[in-house]
């Protein structure tokens, strides 16, 4: 392997081994705590277009199969681990893990104190970077640096044509903003079938589909660059009962007047308490976000905050009291982390009638 | 919920003594427990009868009852404290037992004691066989199949039914005799057939087989709202099929996908859910290498031994959380003590690797199986944190203390290929080192995983040191390739024997190129959040994240894995020399590696390393702190081993200096100082060669103590009697040349006597005396100890005190020192000086009252003893007596020989007092665990040479009631000095023999002493392993013998239960 580097906005570098993608890797770089799951993380459209360190060191140890797959492909930029096994072992290795990078073009960067990086962005926040062969020239780097930040990732993610899947009772329109493969599972597994739509279609096609309930999606980048689909969700709130996950949480609520914020550095792992004020319960939950709603936005609205993260107190789901609609930060869906938040599908199928 | 309202006072249960299975990590747990509740305000009670814990100190109870723990004496305690409620999981499966006999007995409504946490209910849930079979049904999670059955036919049914391989096991036939692993029909009929017959009822249990399949536990937490958390996944190396307690276990699991960690995550907090348990809780379950099939094999409704690793191994103080689920608290109301910024309602995310390596008790036991199964043989444990999974395992290795710097056994180098191969089948001790063999010699993962199980991940790993290791050997050794091996872990020794240079200049190379250590912090979740816990580990990485203070700081070493000869009683001492130096206002250091213990919980000194305590590791902290010096004489032989190469590497060694201590080991130096100083001790030479061993022995004359001079702590040492057995000796047990003296003294028959003492320099502190009830002989370790001394005269005291003096002074002690003398016919005379804390010093702290480790830090930190306010000299005797008896884990052991001699055989210790000496006696014994008879049979089998003492043991034992049986020798010549003795059956003599009458219960105790010296004795050794097996005492020693007799008989119209506590031994006595 020949040696490589990431390199920090702010000048840091971490030196380590380099490998898959004949590409430079350039976009903001974040980190995810989960201890399992790489694959799941990997193919997750919600992290299009940035550079991901893993803060555990071994990584690849049960190798690749498609089953874990969440997305069409992996749209990381880069990524960064610590050790990557050479020697998979687990009855559902199909392919290892080096060789699922190298095909999916993800230039990788091996070998590093990731720990040095996590600690970095814990402290400055999210930062861009970029990954480069080590003997790149200053001035390039700093070129690739300076290039603008990329937005609206939802493009590249989102489902380009109309899918159905499922053959339940209950039918679900869900505007794929890049969602996760799980969630699709969970609502068929729930008795729905489902009609998957691309991220811009707008209100008045999805409501002659006449579903029962409408679903909005996880997904990469800001809320704020998906000004049309916001548009486009007003039109759907009341109509049908809605439930959203994670970006579906942040376009709903920019859609009822409230505001989302980027975060320091995000929740991205699988080991997220979140309490659910209606019940007092605690939920270990899989999250993925760097932007928030803001809770002073919601003062005088109707909207009641019905989750908050245990380990910072920001908002974690809301529901709204004008329309039949519901929606968390999180992932409820698992793949990778925890189970145990099935309640919220449920919910969902009551609020379409479909509890009895 | 917040504290439960009605909550004032709590009771808790500690775990006792150090056995094999249940050690050092309750004395963390229970430590922890009591803390937190006096956090709250609440007033605790503690009884624990081992006198070597943190948790006995008077400053972690309110109320501290060093007792037996024992139905009668905890309702005793209740009585007399009138607590409201009760917490029982803290202290293993003693507290639990205790707890549920509590209940069961009435005493707990009766007192109207509530018990806080897990409900008795969810505990029997977890812990009946039947009980927990049905709950798992009920919630869908599977259990290994299994029927019970009394014929073949039916045994073959199930066979049909499940498929194999099964387990057949025997119903009640000791040690699981006839039962196996059975393959097919054939198999299954054999054995079933032979364990039908072998089981006193008939019955077999057969069960489906899970051997070989991945074992898992999780570390599960719930609150009284019904909030769960998992702590921590852990993966064993070893797969299913050897005790967790004896594998060497990862942790986060490995080898599992995501889909199956949250598969086994979600299974066990369904279980735990439906248990109903409140506060932490272990479950261990199988899955199949093959499928997504699994199997739960066992829940512990309790705090265990995996808490405490899976605690060290994240930062999430299990025990506290449990401790404050129990008064009423939910998760999201106590606080992360790691962060104390978030709340302990998460789930711990590493990003590291730790590996939880064993350390069994083979080297003492040199006899026993050292196959591992089921039951539990290790002793103590290291813990190995890292960011591979190479080094992890090489530092673990490191940790051991076990002669090794690698993952290499140079006694298996001599063995050939065919040897290796035959070896990777045995399941024991070695294994991983032989696994390690076979690859080395080109051996394939693949045959070596068809064997073992073992997944080829780990295997991997292993073949990642070894191509390493080739690699050293055959390239140029450049910074880069230097630095990748130390990324693996492997030690500057080992880089340096590959390369032929030695560990300092390798070291030298390394620090040349930069290439250092980096330390990393263990913060529960991954650098995510900030966190103020200063615990750290090593790895050779980009940056470190230690921040070095200006202040003055002392690093302590720990002393290690639990083992025989080194229990927690030196982690007692590191932690209070660490509490001692926070006093003074130095900033305090500490390097272990034991995950079991209190000193390596992240709240006791300011910083803690979790390393191994080899030189390069603890030079490299040093390093990078740049510490005043380092305290060795807690840290047990560990540290003091360490002292000589670190003061060579120009570290100051504070208190006595390398040169008292190597005075005090080194044999000639010790006889220059003894002459100076005028202190006689027994006879003795040092020999090179066989004849010589002959000529000194006929000098010093019979009966010699025989030993090599190069093994510490009564390793290979014997008493021999004549020409014969030192013959044999020299011949079996030890190998005599120029490099490996034997030394040979006179064995002085007489009373032992211990003293520990503390040395400013000028002046000498005697907190107290201490005497053995057995003679000279038995290992110190395992003798009876009683303080104050009961039989001494004045002028014996006078000269204890005055040689005591001359030897720290001569030494120049400053801090501890240790001395054990005989006296026989009014003279005292050494047998061995230590310069350091001794076994028996937290015991001596807790009866005299004087904090030893404190005053004798101070000491090495130049306080004088005037200047702390303590008088020298012997202190005054006090009113009451305290008992230190030795408690043994034979049953854990097989092939052992149970009887007494100079090595040390025992695991723990228990301490009870009484201002009447036969009460303190007869309730150490109580505690240590010996079922004191009130009926049956006494049998005396003993050697030729103790039956004059045998006749007064027999006749008291005769006055008392019970009816003395005796084999043949022994019985004539008691009868004729007066004692009828029934005549008992050897074994050797045919049916309805000794064993016999010790399986039908006709025989209460077994008093037996043998021949010296060699194992010929099987009939002795048979009657000895059969009274392990059927629980009853048997006394090796005349002297425990004559004064479990005397004691007996003065407690017999009198009361045995009374309690009092450790705050009240002065006061009312």
């Amino acid at each position: 392997m020949k040696k490589g580097k990431l390199v920090l906005k702010d000048g840091s570098v971490y030196e380590g081994a380099l490998f898959g993608g004949n590409r430079n890797a350039i976009g903001e770089v974040v980190f995810t705590t989960g201890m399992s799951g790489y694959q799941e993380t990997l193919t997750d459209p919600s992290f299009c277009d940035q550079i991901v360190v893993m803060t555990y060191p071994l990584v690849g140890n049960y190798g690749c199969n498609p089953v874990f797959n969440q997305g069409k492909r992996c749209f990381f930029q880069g990524y960064v681990i610590g050790d990557l096994c050479d020697c998979p072992s687990n009855w559902r290795n199909e392919q290892s893990l080096e060789q699922f990078l190298e095909e999916q073009n993800v230039p990788t960067l091996v070998g590093v104190d990731t720990r040095a990086i996590t600690r970095k962005l814990r402290k400055y926040g999210v930062i861009q970077g970029v990954i480069v062969p080590a003997d790149m020239p200053e001035a390039e780097v700093q070129a690739l640096l300076a290039m603008p930040e990329v937005h609206n990732q939802v493009k590249t993610v989102t489902t380009p044509e109309i899918y159905t899947m499922g053959d339940g009772r209950l039918h679900v329109a869900v505007m794929d903003y890049g969602i996760k493969q799980n969630i699709l599972n969970y609502l068929v597994s729930f008795g729905c079938h489902l009609t998957v739509f691309p991220a811009y279609t707008s209100a008045e096609e999805v409501l002659r589909y006449n579903p029962d309930g409408i679903f909005l999606s996880n997904g990469p980048g800001d809320p704020k660059d998906l000004p049309e689909c916001i548009e486009q969700i007003k039109k759907m709130m009341g109509k049908k009962p809605i439930f959203g996950i994670c970006l579906g949480n942040q376009l709903l609520g920019l859609a009822n007047g409230a505001d989302t914020y980027k975060m320091k550095f995000g929740h991205r792992g699988i080991n997220q308490p979140v309490k659910d004020l209606q019940t007092g319960k605690i939920y270990i939950s899989s999250q993925n976000h760097g932007y928030a709603i803001d809770e002073k936005s919601l003062e005088g609205k109707n909207i009641r905050v019905t989750h908050i993260s245990c380990n910072d107190g920001t908002i974690e789901g809301v529901e709204y009291l004008d329309h039949p609609s519901f929606t968390v930060q999180y992932h409820p869906e698992a793949c990778p982390g925890p189970g145990g938040h099935e309640y919220l599908f449920q919910r969902f199928i009551d609020l379409m009638g479909g509890g009895k | 919920m917040p504290k439960l309202a009605n909550i004032k006072k709590v009771l808790v249960i500690g775990s006792g003594p150090i056995i094999i299975g249940q050690a050092a990590e309750f004395d963390y747990a229970g430590t922890q427990a009591c803390r937190a509740l006096k956090e709250e305000g609440l007033e605790v009670v503690l009884v624990n009868s081992n006198p070597a814990t943190i948790m006995t100190d008077v400053n972690i109870a309110d109320r501290v009852y060093v007792e037996p723990i024992n139905a009668e004496f905890i309702e005793n305690v209740i009585k007399t404290e009138r607590p409201d409620s009760l917490l029982a999981t803290l202290g293993g499966q003693v507290g639990l037992n205790m707890a549920m006999e509590l209940e069961e007995k009435g005493v707990l409504s009766e007192y109207k004691v509530r018990l806080l946490g897990t409900k008795i209910d969810a505990i029997r849930r977890g812990e009946d066989r039947e009980y927990f079979k049905d709950t798992m049904e009920k919630i869908h999670q599977p259990v290994p199949e299994s029927v019970i059955v009394e014929t073949i036919m039916a045994a073959c049914q199930f066979g049909r039914k499940i498929g194999y391989p099964l387990i057949v096991r025997p119903a009640y036939t000791l040690g699981g005799t006839g039962g196996g692993i059975v393959e097919n029909e054939d198999e299954l009929v054999d054995i079933v057939q032979k364990g039908l017959s072998y089981s006193p009822i008939g019955q077999c249990l057969i069960e489906r087989s899970i051997a070989g399949w991945k074992e898992i536990e999780y570390e599960v937490i719930r609150d009284a709202a019904d909030n769960c958390i998992t702590v921590c996944s852990m993966e064993n190396l070893d797969p299913v099929g050897v005790h967790t307690g004896d594998s060497i276990v990862v942790a986060p699991a490995q080898t599992l996908s995501d889909k199956e960690v949250q598969m086994l995550r979600q299974a066990s907090i369904d279980i735990v859910r439906e248990l109903g348990v409140v506060g932490g809780c272990n479950v261990q379950l199988a899955l199949d290498p093959y499928s997504d099939n699994y199997y739960v094999i066992e829940v512990n409704p309790r705090v265990s031994r995996s808490s405490a690793l899976a605690s060290k191994a994240t930062g999430y103080p299990i025990a506290k959380v449990t401790a404050k689920i129990a008064v009423g608290y939910n998760l999201d109301e106590i606080e992360n003590a790691v962060t104390k910024k978030t709340k302990a309602c998460f789930e711990p995310s590493i990003d590291y690797i730790v590996l939880k390596f064993p350390r069994w008790p083979f080297d003492k036991f040199v006899t026993a199986d050292r196959t591992l199964g089921t039951q539990m043989k290790a002793t103590g444990e290291v813990m190995a944190i890292e960011r591979s999974f190479e080094a992890a395992m090489l530092k673990a290795v490191r940790c051991l203390e076990i002669g090794l710097r690698h993952l290499e056994m140079p006694e298996l180098k001599s063995l050939s290929d065919d040897e290796i191969r035959a070896k990777i089948k045995n399941i024991d001790d070695e294994r991983c080192f032989v696994v390690a063999e076979a690859l080395r010699r080109g051996i394939t993962m693949e045959y070596i995983h068809d064997i073992t199980k073992i997944d080829l991940w780990f295997l991997s790993k292993i073949n990642n040191i070894v191509k390493m290791e080739q690699k050293l050997a055959t390239e140029e050794l450049t910074p880069e390739l230097l630095r990748k091996a130390k990324q693996y872990g492997f030690a500057d020794k080992v880089i340096g024997n590959i390369v032929s240079k030695d560990e300092f200049e390798i070291r030298a190379l390394r620090k040349a190129n930069g290439i250092i250590p980096t330390y990393k912090m263990v913060d529960t979740c991954a650098a995510e959040f900030e966190a103020e816990t200063p615990y750290y580990y090593s790895c050779y990485a980009q940056e470190d994240e230690v921040e070095v203070t200006p202040r003055k700081k002392v690093v302590v070493l720990g002393s290690g894995p639990i083992r025989i000869g080194q229990g927690v009683e030196f982690d007692y001492c590191s932690v209070h020399c660490v509490w001692a130096l926070k006093d003074m206002g130095y900033e305090t250091i500490i390097i272990n590696n034991n995950p079991e213990t209190v000193s390596t919980d992240f709240d006791i000194a300011d910083k803690l390393y979790f390393e191994p305590l080899t030189v390069e590791d603890v030079l490299n902290v040093i390093d990078k702190e740049q510490p005043e010096g380092v305290i060795v004489q807690f840290g047990g032989q560990t540290a003091i081993n360490l002292a000589g190469p670190l003061a060579k590497q120009g570290v100051k060694i504070l208190g006595s200096s390398v040169d008292s201590i190597d005075q005090a080991e080194d044999r000639e130096r010790f006889d220059e100082l003894l002459t100076k100083c005028e202190i006689p001790r027994p006879k003795g030479h040092t020999c090179f060669t066989v004849e010589g061993a002959f000529e000194a022995a006929h000098d010093v004359g019979y009966p010699a103590m025989v030993r090599p001079s190069y093994v510490l702590g009564g390793r290979a040492m014997e008493i021999v009697y004549n020409d014969e057995e030192l013959d044999h000796y020299m011949k079996y047990a030890v190998k005599v040349n120029n490099e490996h003296p034997v030394l040979v003294d006179h064995y002085i028959m007489g009373t032992e006597v211990e003293v520990d003492a503390i040395c400013d320099g000028k002046k000498v502190l005697l907190p107290g005396i201490m005497q053995h009830v057995e003679r000279t002989g038995v290992h110190s370790g395992d003798s009876i100890a009683v303080y104050p001394p009961r039989s001494l005269s004045e002028h014996i005291i006078e000269l204890i005190i005055d040689y005591t003096n001359r030897m720290a002074l001569g030494l120049e002690v400053k801090g501890m020192i240790n001395v054990q003398y005989i006296v026989r016919d009014e003279q005292l005379y050494v047998i061995e000086v230590n310069p350091r804390s001794s076994r028996t010093v937290p015991f001596l702290s807790k009866v005299t009252g004087i904090p030893m480790v404190d005053v004798a830090t101070k000491c090495a930190m130049g306080v004088s003893l005037k200047e702390q306010g303590y008088r020298a000299g012997l202190q005054l005797f006090p009113d009451y007596y305290a008992v230190k008896a030795p408690v043994f884990s034979f049953n854990k052991m097989s092939n052992v020989d149970i009887v007494l001699g100079p090595e040390m055989k025992s695991t723990g210790e228990v301490m009870c007092a009484d201002y009447k000496y036969s009460r303190a006696l007869y309730k150490a014994c109580v505690a240590s665990g010996i079922n004191v008879p009130h009926e049956g049979a006494i049998l005396m089998t003993v050697a030729d040479m103790d039956k004059p003492e045998a006749v007064e043991i027999a006749r008291g034992f005769e006055e008392l009631g019970f009816k003395v049986m005796a084999t043949k020798g022994t019985a004539a010549y008691l009868k004729e000095h007066g004692v009828e003795a029934e005549i008992a059956i050897k074994v050797s003599e045919g049916p309805n023999n000794i064993i016999d009458d010790i399986k039908a219960g006709i025989i209460g105790m077994v008093i037996n002493t043998s021949n010296h010296g060699r194992d010929a004795d099987r009939d002795g050794f048979k009657i000895r392993r059969s009274t392990v097996e059927h629980a009853i005492p048997c006394l090796t020693s005349m002297d425990t013998a004559r004064e479990l007799q005397r004691v007996m008989s003065v407690m017999r119209r009198r009361r045995v239960v009374s309690v009092v506590a450790l705050q009240d031994l002065e006061d009312e006595f």
